[in-house]
């Protein structure tokens, strides 16, 4: 083809910048209780938007931006009657020293996440939106924050992000949640409709609009709206902790491993392979992050009908976990049994357990079977990432995995280094993002309360008597937001759903 | 066929097909001083409109205004040929108000083939192009059926219904482009061996009965209304007479007539096998589907003052034409009605358009234009925004200049396109309103301000006709200026005033333009008291106050959808360049790369509206396009003077 060619502009509109106008913003701190929440903010309006939500303890507004990186003290004020939200420090970094090249504002809050979330809301209240998976870094990038050469990994992150918080998103409207935002939206469709079809086929045969019985009708979804913004979005990620699951084959000692991480005997175990029949769930806190660990049943063919049903709900349990603890027995070496198992598991947000360490033979310097004190010796501090790779050579190596961490559920060796692996997967990985999750859930519930609003913009405008394109307007912005949270989109539903209802044409 | 010979006629553009497309598509192309030839199977036959006498209504009416801001033809033509004109929706608001017209039909295809007579650099042939030469995926010329070839590197295919058309009246069939036309029966092969794949679609037209015959003391009067403009924006309609058209509605027995011969129905048999148009359902279709509604309206309207015959819009069908008779007898008004055409169904080929460009270029074959009905649309408006994007691309391709595309969110014909070609079409496409989604910004009434800087850069238009919109604009921006810095204060009239108009009095000074935005506020009435109250806002023409108050009325709303644009627009606009390897992409989905691939959108807006394609790809898309390294990143290109 001829070598072509961009699109003309219009004459009115100043083609704008690559990176958009708009401030975003979102929580970005990774771990639960406890540890210090950052709510981070990047665009043009971040150092106005702080100014406005900001009360220094000493000094007035006008501080804030008046000096980059400088950390202030005082708090986030309520937008109504200006109380204290939350008792912060705040860090204004002026473009461009800063990590998206842009203005960034980060809210250091004191409290847990609920603060953190209020203060998020607060923010975008002032015009702030949620940021999407991986947009700070996107921003990095295309303001040649990060190196070009990079772009790879960066779209790597973009798409793990979006994995995660998809994962999260997903798992958010489990649970009947999702059905009742696709039925609210259609409903609004179904109004929506009604006025399109007045707009569209104005001189055909159709019945005059009842819009009090419409304003009813959305007034309802709004309603409904409201119900569920005050229970259903809950980021369940900081409160609920990291859900890791333990999976393994029966009798590899996964019950055994959740007693020894939680310290008390919590599961039964037994030699019998199938003990645990359902899953139980503990909390547990590891190095600052809250873990939400669930006991499964041994995965196999279930030999009778209640042990299908457990396997299914380790399935389950298995797909939604933020962290998967993959248990096998080091002593008998990875079976086809577990390869087939971890051939379900992502290795991005998964660790392998080689559990009964204790039970594997002697060699050389290594404890003899059966000496129940070998890990008290010097050989206790030998290097465990070597022990690592000699337990990963005798099983063979598994692609992708991080090397195993030894352990033995029974005498406790390994369980610390456990602890520690996890909260770095957790920290540090890109897969376990624990921002996303959190970022997930607060979309879904900004697009909601958009909904409502636009909801109830719509009502108003019905019952003020606007004009029926107007009302429109604000039914689809409302029918917008939601489909951006159920992955539907207008026009198809639209069209159909008018000419589904109404018989238009000559 | 004779055999070729390549020692043919050059052009610089070729387009088969004097419908409406085809002729918009050569009126552009030659008027921006390209040697222009329109092929077409009948010279007698040009601009004919082979189902409603009318042009315009919701959505295709703002259309018609687009085409006409940016020099095209049809506005004008309808302005010269309307019987009846109307503006509908004005019991809503200003962004859905339509004009529609009833046309005289053969008035409207004679000063058509006028203005296309007295056009400089455009040739008029009468034939077939029954082949096209391609070679290296590049077009090289066409044959016509009768041996003749024109040598030529773009080309605009608009050949309507006739690709393999096939009429159907009940249980008979037979080739043919239109009742009484033959069909084009070659030149879908020779696109089909160059990679083009086609698909069939079909639409049906109602009968027609002689005018003398109908009872109109039977049907509800509907008569034209007195306005200040027609279409077009540029010329004031002579004043005329206008014909009323009649409503009357099917009755029970119009129901049970078509009921006891539905098995007699192409819907029923099979002969029909191309997918219609919801939105035209025929009357059997319309009692199948909705039982339970005991009548339907009928729309007579005249075809012309020189003829008799009058259609019956709601009685489409292309049942026997015995059983239309039957029909047509049992609907009050017309039991003594005489049939003149019956109606019919045809059944065509059809290009499916995600093979297109945003500027209707085929993405198999460099050169190889295409619009109308031939691009899976239904309509004389889709059909003529089409024939004038085309064209004009096809003349700037001609020129080897950058193409011209208008976004969803400048005009309906941007929507249009990039609905066609983005999303395909699995029914002959017609324009709604709902289908824009800036559609208060997209309206009847500003179609000039939006479009014709456009149309005056692609040498569409005069130079003093931008003046005129330019100096609308200033004025408009003077008054806005004026009524927002000037403040009134209640003099004890000014309250009254209020009061009598049915809105709440002031109670703090406040300025003529908040007052504005109160929707009982009329602007006339406003200035009044402005110059009662010792305020002199200077005179302006009605065009100017109508978008002063336009504005002040959706203001918030307008704001909105600005924002929303401007948000948008970093990718909306953002070019990707056309050889771009999609297939390439890590960190996609399997969907949206093959998706990406197939359609190789031309701007990251584009993509985004593809099925299938999420905002992640979208960003990941973004940033191996930045990788690429393509130029001017960011912004996209001005159009160039062509
Ligand atoms: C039976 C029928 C029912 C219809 N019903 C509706 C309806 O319900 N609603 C609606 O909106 N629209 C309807 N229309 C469609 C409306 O007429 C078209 O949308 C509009 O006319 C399309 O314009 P066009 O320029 O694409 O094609 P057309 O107006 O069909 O013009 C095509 C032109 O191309 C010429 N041509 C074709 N092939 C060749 C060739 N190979 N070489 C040279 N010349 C060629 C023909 O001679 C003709 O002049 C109907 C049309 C028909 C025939
Ligand atoms: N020597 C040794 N034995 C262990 C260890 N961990 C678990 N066991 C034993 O292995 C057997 C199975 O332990 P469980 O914890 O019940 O195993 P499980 O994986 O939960 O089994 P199911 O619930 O049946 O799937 C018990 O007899 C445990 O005492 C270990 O580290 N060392
Ligand atoms: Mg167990």
């Amino acid at each position: 083809m001829v070598p072509r060619k961009t699109p003309a502009s219009e004459p009115h509109i100043e083609p704008s910048q690559m990176v958009t106008l708009e401030t975003i913003a979102a929580i970005s701190t990774a771990a639960g209780p406890g540890a210090i929440g950052i709510v981070r903010m990047s665009g043009p309006q971040a150092v106005p938007i702080a100014q406005e939500v900001f009360r220094p303890v000493r000094g007035g507004a006008d501080r804030v931006g008046a000096e980059s990186h400088r950390l202030l003290y005082g708090h986030i004020v309520g937008p109504v009657d200006g109380e204290n939200v939350d008792e912060v420090l705040l860090a204004v970094m002026q473009a461009p020293a800063t990590y998206t090249r842009e203005d960034v504002v980060e809210v250091h809050c004191h409290g847990g996440p609920a603060a953190q979330r209020a203060v998020l809301a607060i923010l975008l209240q002032k015009g702030a939106r949620p940021a999407e998976p991986g947009e700070f870094t996107k921003r990095a990038f295309l303001n040649g924050r990060i190196d070009l050469t990079q772009a790879e990994s960066v779209s790597s992150v973009i798409r793990a992000r979006t994995t995660t918080a998809l994962r999260a998103a997903v798992r958010q409207l489990e649970g009947g949640l999702g059905d009742r935002l696709r039925d609210l939206r259609r409903e609004l469709v179904s109004v929506l409709a009604e006025l399109e079809a007045g707009v569209d086929f104005s001189e055909e045969d159709i019945d005059d609009l009842d819009r009090e019985g419409l304003a009813s009708k959305v007034a309802q979804v709004c309603r409904q709206l409201e119900g569920l913004l005050a229970t259903a979005f809950t980021a369940r990620a900081l409160e609920e902790g990291v859900r890791t699951a333990i999976v393994g084959r029966p009798n590899v000692g996964k019950s055994s491993l959740l007693n020894a991480l939680l310290m008390r005997e919590r599961a039964i175990v037994s030699e019998i392979p199938g003990t645990t029949r359902d899953t139980i769930e503990e909390t547990l806190e590891c190095g600052g992050i809250l873990l939400r660990l669930v006991d499964t049943a041994g995965l196999r063919e279930g030999r009778d009908h209640i042990e299908v049903l457990g396997i299914e709900r380790s399935r389950a349990a298995l797909d939604s976990a933020d962290l998967v603890l993959a248990v096998f027995d080091a002593a008998e070496g990875l079976s086809d049994g577990d390869r087939s198992l971890l051939a379900g598991v992502d290795p991005g947000r998964a660790i392998l357990v080689a559990n009964k360490i204790d039970l594997l033979p002697a060699d050389g310097d290594g404890p003899a079977k059966g000496e129940d004190d070998w890990w008290k010796r010097g050989w206790l501090t030998r290097d465990i990432a070597l022990v690592g790779a000699n337990v990963l050579e005798g099983l063979g190596r598994v692609d992708q995995f991080s090397p195993p961490i030894p352990v033995s559920a029974t005498t406790g060796y390994g369980i610390d280094e456990l602890r520690d692996a996890v909260s770095r997967l957790v920290l540090e990985g890109q897969d376990l993002d624990l921002e996303e999750p959190l970022l997930a859930t607060e979309r879904q519930r900004h697009l909601t309360e958009e909904a409502h609003n636009h909801g109830q913009q719509a009502v108003c405008a019905l019952e003020e008597g606007l004009s029926d394109e107007l009302v429109s307007e604000d039914l689809r912005a409302a029918i917008v937001s939601l489909g951006a949270i159920t992955g539907e989109s207008i026009v198809p539903d639209l069209i159909d759903e008018i000419f589904a209802r109404f018989c238009i044409g000559k | 066929m004779k055999k070729a010979s390549k020692e043919g006629l050059q052009y610089e553009v070729v387009v088969a097909g004097g419908g409406h497309a085809g002729v918009e598509a050569a009126l552009a192309s030659s008027r921006m001083g390209r040697r222009t030839a329109l092929v077409t199977l009948s010279v007698d036959k040009i601009a004919l409109m082979p189902c409603n006498p009318a042009i315009g209504g919701v959505g295709k009416g703002q259309l018609t205004r687009e085409i006409d801001a940016l020099g095209g033809e049809q506005g004008r033509n309808i302005d010269k040929a309307y019987i009846q004109i109307k503006m509908l929706n004005t019991s809503k608001g200003p962004a859905v108000r339509a004009l529609r017209a009833q046309a005289d039909k053969r008035l409207y295809e004679d000063s058509m083939k006028a203005v296309l007579s007295a056009t400089a650099n455009l040739e008029i042939i009468e034939g077939e192009v029954a082949r096209v030469d391609v070679s290296r995926e590049t077009l090289r010329g066409l044959w016509l059926h009768d041996g003749r070839y024109l040598a030529t590197r773009t080309f605009v295919l608009a050949s309507g219904t006739f690709l393999r058309g096939k009429v159907i009246v009940g249980n008979c069939s037979y080739p043919a482009g239109r009742v009484g036309e033959l069909p084009a029966n070659h030149l879908s092969r020779s696109l089909e061996e160059a990679g083009i794949a086609l698909g069939r679609f079909q639409s049906a037209t109602p009968p027609r009965v002689d005018g003398r015959t109908i009872d109109p003391s039977k049907m509800i009067v509907q008569p034209g209304e007195e306005l200040r403009g027609g279409f077009s924006h540029w010329e004031t309609p002579a004043p005329r007479t206008q014909v009323p058209c009649y409503l009357t509605y099917t009755s029970a027995n119009t129901h049970q007539t078509v009921s006891e011969h539905l098995h007699l129905s192409p819907l029923k048999s099979g002969t029909v096998s191309g997918k219609g148009p919801r939105y035209c359902p025929s009357i059997d279709r319309k009692i199948i589907n909705f039982p339970e509604k005991d009548r339907h309206p009928v729309f007579v309207e005249p075809e012309g003052a020189t003829t008799h015959e009058v259609y019956l819009q709601g009685l489409t069908t292309s049942l026997p034409v015995h059983v239309q008779e039957l029909i047509i007898s049992a609907t009050p008004g017309l039991e003594r009605a005489r049939l003149i055409r019956p109606g019919y169904a045809v059944e065509y080929d059809y290009l499916i358009p995600e093979q297109l460009t945003l500027w209707l270029e085929s993405k198999t074959v460099s050169g190889l234009f295409s619009a109308g009905q031939v691009n899976g649309t239904s309509g004389y408006e889709e059909a003529a925004a089409q024939g004038l994007i085309a064209g004009i691309n096809a003349a700037l391709s001609a020129r080897g200049v950058e193409p011209f595309i208008l976004g969803r969110d400048q005009a309906y014909i941007g929507v249009l396109i990039d609905d066609l070609v983005t999303k395909g079409v699995d029914e002959p496409y017609r324009m709604f309103t709902s289908r824009a989604e800036y559609r208060l910004l997209l309206r009847h009434d500003n179609a000039d301000e939006r479009l014709a800087e456009f149309g005056q850069r692609l040498g569409l238009l005069e130079e003093a006709q931008l003046q005129a919109v330019e100096n609308r604009r200033h004025q408009v921006g003077e008054l806005q200026a004026f009524l927002d810095s000037t403040t009134l204060r209640d003099d004890g009239q000014l309250n009254a005033e209020l009061e009598s108009m049915g809105t709440s009095p002031i109670s703090e000074p406040q300025t003529a333009g908040q007052l504005l935005r109160r929707p009982q506020v009329a602007l006339l009435d406003l200035m009044r008291m402005l110059e009662a109250s010792g305020h002199s806002p200077g005179r302006y023409d009605e065009k100017v106050l109508e978008q002063v108050e336009i504005r002040a009325r959706y203001d918030g709303y307008i704001q909105r959808q600005l924002a929303e644009i401007r948000r948008h627009r970093a990718t909306e606009h953002r070019a990707i360049p056309p050889g771009f390897a999609f297939d390439s992409i890590e960190g996609i989905t399997v969907e949206a790369r093959d998706k990406l691939t197939r359609l190789r959108p031309a701007t990251l807006g584009q993509a985004s509206r593809i099925a299938g394609v999420s905002p992640a790809d979208i960003s990941v898309l973004l940033l191996h396009l930045h990788r690429a390294g393509s130029e001017g990143a960011g912004t996209s290109a001005a159009i160039s003077q062509p």
